[in-house]
């Protein structure tokens, strides 16, 4: 099928500046990450790593990380735990208030963080809950139970229901049947979702912002020292950070793509919320 | 090496020069050789079709007549001037796609007029042909409906609409039938017959179903693998296969492999005459051609050349039935018979030895 | 095929949560929007419309509201004009490296937001990579001050980071066109321009919707581009309901606000869904 040549000819050039456009600025980062002279100023002299050995000594910003790392480990938990069953549910239950149900699972993804965070955090004075690390962890799992939710249910889809049928056909129970045939085809599933939930929590920050008490975590720490006055030090983290990001985003294409068709979370997640 | 007889432009109405000529194309995917030298002419006002098995490159062939592929080599002329130099938008050939391809935001009469629409014609004269085109598939109660409200039958004369409202001077049909259970396909091709009839214009049919192509062909063309292994009428592609794959493809039939010497050929236990030099030789023997007859009654003409043999296995299929008779010489044949129950023993046959067409071998093609 | 138990197993705990931390949030949020509070800093729970006449009385908040919008809107925009020809180049052209490009649109999508603002800040600044860069070619004599802390600087920020968040959708609605509907246009005799807005651009405009939301209420929400780059004239509706449960203490008249822009957004939410389900013809 031949396209009109005039298209053809702009449309690449479009996406690469595009590329460009998203690109560019990381790169930017990191290449500052080793500039002697500051965050600023071009060309960039003095090439160093001493950003990299003044971070690696910063007790703050690992003591941030391994909050961030706790934090992220039971948003996790507690995602996946209330989110394979609320898939589960809206693959296979009816009741009443249940469009309710799903639009409000789905909510948080597409909410500004601000209404998540300030609304928890009402509740949290309302409870009289100290604000705290525990206050965090609540904060993403709720707010990323919608990630779970849909990754896990676009996994149901291509669940054969027939193979949960045969196993309650040969003598397992709704548990049994449950552990030995749904979970493990879902496996692919649950594991990008996790991949996802993990690095969604390591970032994030809107919702932190509002429930952090005395601990920080990473991005709230880097938050910190920004209000204070920017160093390459903190390109340096960033830079880490984004290659971090990189390697799991990836990781979790290449799971999701392993078991057939292309993943688009972010489509799909519109596509149930509407 | 060419396997193609040189195709004739059989059809009654012509006389003139083809519509279509397509000369020596070829398409290759990769290194994956499609289609190798096709040449063909289709001619005004007929009923063509492309049969073969898939991966046959029956398709491809379409598509490149369409405009959706471009040939490796090779080039086609509709009306003396060069077709595929042109995109698939300028050629005067509409398409009916195999999942009718309707547009799901349109209703049926903007699908119908969608052509037209295009061109820029005036509304008036595309509202009057788009109520003609639905009248003429009978589909005019359906003019505001949407694609997805529809049968698949219905969508399928939708899309016939949509291309021959254009006037196309060639109408392309990709497996258009196949979807349609077998009833409603066998009154469609009924009813794409009559309609071609009734239009007038060449249509340029697909299919891997050879009882589709020979209900509705003039002519029938047979593509394995990438070449034209016989271009002729049904009848003629029927009772007189140019090689044994075409023999076998359509229709049952017997392959008679036997060595000629002197002007007879043996094959097992059978001889008869031929006119052919010496050598290995191969026939085609259709199983109707082979009659039973009561017992040995001593040859009843010394030009029947006579078997017999025991039953070894009965397909019963309706009105008549295929049975496999197996004689002495480890000779295997089927005869097609009317249904009679109990048929037991030994059966003796004969048969007519010019209803043993000669055919040539169809070598394993590697692809 | 599933019992009352299994069913209630799964029902039950995501319900419960859900109940306690959305429903419940929702409800103090409402709660709180229609209390005050006193001048010892204690909230005082009368129910009241003060905080709703105060929105529409003070200049500030209806004024904040619009630039807020104005900027999500040219967001919007920017992303759809940026994404569109991208998913497009994507779907239609890109060939065997669809794999690789569709890489490298989510990694931004995922990587820190943190991370990109600050990208942003250190380039667009006085003694930033740009300016500099700028002035080292002799470009420019002076640094370009409205490059940084400026709505400016905002717009571009969030264009960045939400073009991903528009190419997706479009992405996706794009590879539900059969690509038979694109052949069948061309076989009838449109070109490719008359062929991509009369079947492909609007058979892919509930895609266009989606991205469109997104970017949109994603954007008016923000509050930490503004706080970064934004600048005093660059601040958006989010910052006053930060002030307001920080420093400016006033945690009724945050909560009103942030009602306001819940169902605002819940609007825009379930117009877009009407609107995308008018188009969508599957």
């Amino acid at each position: 099928m031949r396209a009109a040549r005039n298209t053809s000819r702009w449309l690449p050039w479009h996406s690469i500046v595009v590329f460009g456009f998203l690109y560019l600025p990381i790169v930017t980062l990191i290449i500052y990450s080793f500039n002697g002279s500051g965050v600023g100023g071009f060309p960039p002299r003095n090439l160093t790593l001493d950003w990299y050995r003044m971070l690696f000594a910063d007790d703050a910003i690992w003591e941030s990380v391994l909050n961030s790392v706790i934090v992220a480990m039971a948003a996790m938990a507690i995602s996946l735990t209330f989110g394979i069953p609320a898939a589960l549910a809206l693959d296979r239950a009816n009741f009443p208030g249940k469009t309710l149900f799903r639009r409000l699972v789905l909510l948080p993804l597409i909410l500004p963080g601000i209404i998540t965070g300030l609304s928890l955090l009402m509740l949290f004075r309302a409870a009289d809950v100290k604000l705290s690390l525990l206050t965090i962890v609540l904060g993403h799992g709720t707010a990323l139970i919608s990630v779970a939710t849909t990754e896990v249910f676009a996994g149901l889809q291509k669940l054969d229901r027939a193979q949960e049928e045969a196993s309650l056909d040969l003598g397992a129970n709704y548990w049994q049947t449950f552990w030995r045939v749904t979970i493990p085809n879902l496996r692919l599933s649950i594991i990008g979702a996790a991949l996802l939930i993990f690095t969604l929590s390591m970032d994030e920050i809107a919702v932190s912002f509002f429930l952090i008490g005395r601990d920080n975590t990473l991005p709230l720490e880097i938050w910190g020292r920004l209000r204070r006055g920017i160093t390459p030090e903190i390109n340096a983290i960033s830079s880490i950070i984004f290659v971090f990001s990189l390697i799991a985003i990836v990781s979790w294409y290449r799971l999701r793509v392993g078991s057939e068709g292309k993943p688009e979370i972010a489509a799909e997640a519109v596509e149930t919320v509407a | 090496m060419a396997t193609t007889t040189e195709p004739v432009v059989t059809s009654a109405k012509s006389g003139l020069q083809p519509l279509l000529a397509i000369r020596n194309v070829a398409k290759s995917f990769g290194k994956n050789p499609v289609l190798r030298d096709i040449s063909l002419q289709i001619a005004e006002g007929e009923f063509l079709t492309i049969l073969g098995e898939s991966g046959s490159g029956k398709t491809t062939l379409l598509r490149i007549i369409a405009g959706f592929e471009s040939a490796n080599s090779g080039e086609i002329l509709m009306e003396g001037e060069r077709l595929d130099l042109l995109p698939p938008y300028r050629r005067r050939v509409n398409t009916v796609f195999q999942h009718y391809a309707l547009f799901p935001h349109l209703t049926v009469e903007e699908n119908v007029g969608y052509g037209l629409r295009v061109a820029k014609l005036p509304k008036d004269e595309i509202a009057a042909r788009v109520s003609e085109a639905l009248a003429m598939v009978k589909m005019t109660a359906f003019a505001r409906s949407k694609p997805g409200k529809i049968s698949g039958g219905q969508q399928q004369r939708i899309a016939l609409a949509r291309a021959l409202i254009n006037r196309p001077r060639l109408l392309l049909l990709d497996e258009p039938l196949s979807a349609l259970d077998a009833n409603l396909r066998r009154q469609m091709q009924v009813e794409l017959k009559s309609l071609q009839r009734e239009v007038g214009i060449s249509f340029v049919f697909v299919t891997h179903d050879q009882e589709e192509a020979m209900v509705m062909s003039d002519r029938i063309a047979l593509l394995r693998m990438g070449e034209l292994e016989q271009v002729a009428s049904p009848r003629e592609i029927y009772s007189h296969p140019a090689t044994a794959y075409t023999a076998q493809f359509i229709g049952h039939t017997n392959l008679l492999r036997g060595e000629i010497k002197s002007g007879v050929v043996r094959c097992k236990s059978l001889s008869w005459r031929v006119g052919l030099p010496d050598g290995p030789a191969l026939f085609s023997l259709r199983p109707e051609n082979i009659r039973i007859v009561p017992s040995a009654t001593g040859g009843s003409d010394i030009n029947l050349v006579a078997f017999h043999g025991k039953i070894r296995h009965q397909a019963f299929h309706g009105a008549t039935e295929l049975l496999q008779i197996v004689g002495a010489d480890g000779l295997t044949l089927s005869v097609r018979t009317a249904t009679r129950e109990n048929r037991q023993g030994d059966l003796h046959l004969e048969f007519f030895p010019t209803d043993a067409v000669p055919v040539r071998e169809s070598p394993e093609k590697r692809g | 095929m599933f019992s009352r138990a299994y069913r209630a197993a799964i029902t039950l705990p995501p319900l419960l949560w859900v109940v306690i931390f959305l429903l419940v949030p929702y409800g103090l949020l409402f709660c709180y929007s229609f209390w005050s509070v006193s001048p010892s800093q204690a909230i005082v729970h009368s129910w009241t419309l003060d905080n709703y006449r105060e929105l529409f009385r003070v200049n500030v908040y209806l004024q904040t509201l619009f630039r807020s919008m104005w900027i999500a809107a040219r967001v919007m925009i920017f992303s759809l004009l940026l994404g569109y020809p991208l998913a497009y180049y994507l779907s239609f052209y890109a060939g065997a490296r669809k794999d690789l490009f569709y890489q490298l649109v989510i990694i931004p999508l995922w990587v820190s937001y943190l991370v990109r603002a600050y990208a942003w800040k250190t380039i667009l600044g006085s003694d930033g990579v740009l300016n500099t860069l700028l002035q080292y070619v002799h470009f420019t004599k002076h640094p370009l001050e409205f490059l940084l802390y400026s709505p400016f600087a905002v717009v571009l920020t969030l264009t960045h980071i939400y073009t991903p968040f528009a190419v997706l959708p479009i992405y996706a609605a794009l590879e539900h066109i059969p690509r038979n509907l694109v052949e069948a246009s061309h076989d009838l005799g449109a070109s490719p321009l008359q062929t991509f807005w009369r079947v492909i651009f609007p058979l892919s405009i509930p895609g266009v919707l989606a991205g469109a939301t997104f970017a949109f209420v994603l954007s008016l929400g923000d509050f930490l581009a503004p706080l970064l780059l934004g600048g005093p004239s660059g601040i958006m509706i989010s910052n006053i309901v930060v002030s307001l449960f920080g420093a400016a203490y006033n945690w009724p008249l945050g909560a009103a606000i942030s009602l306001c822009m819940l169902i605002l957004v819940v609007s825009l939410l379930f117009l877009s869904e009407k609107l995308e389900k008018k188009w969508s013809f599957r």
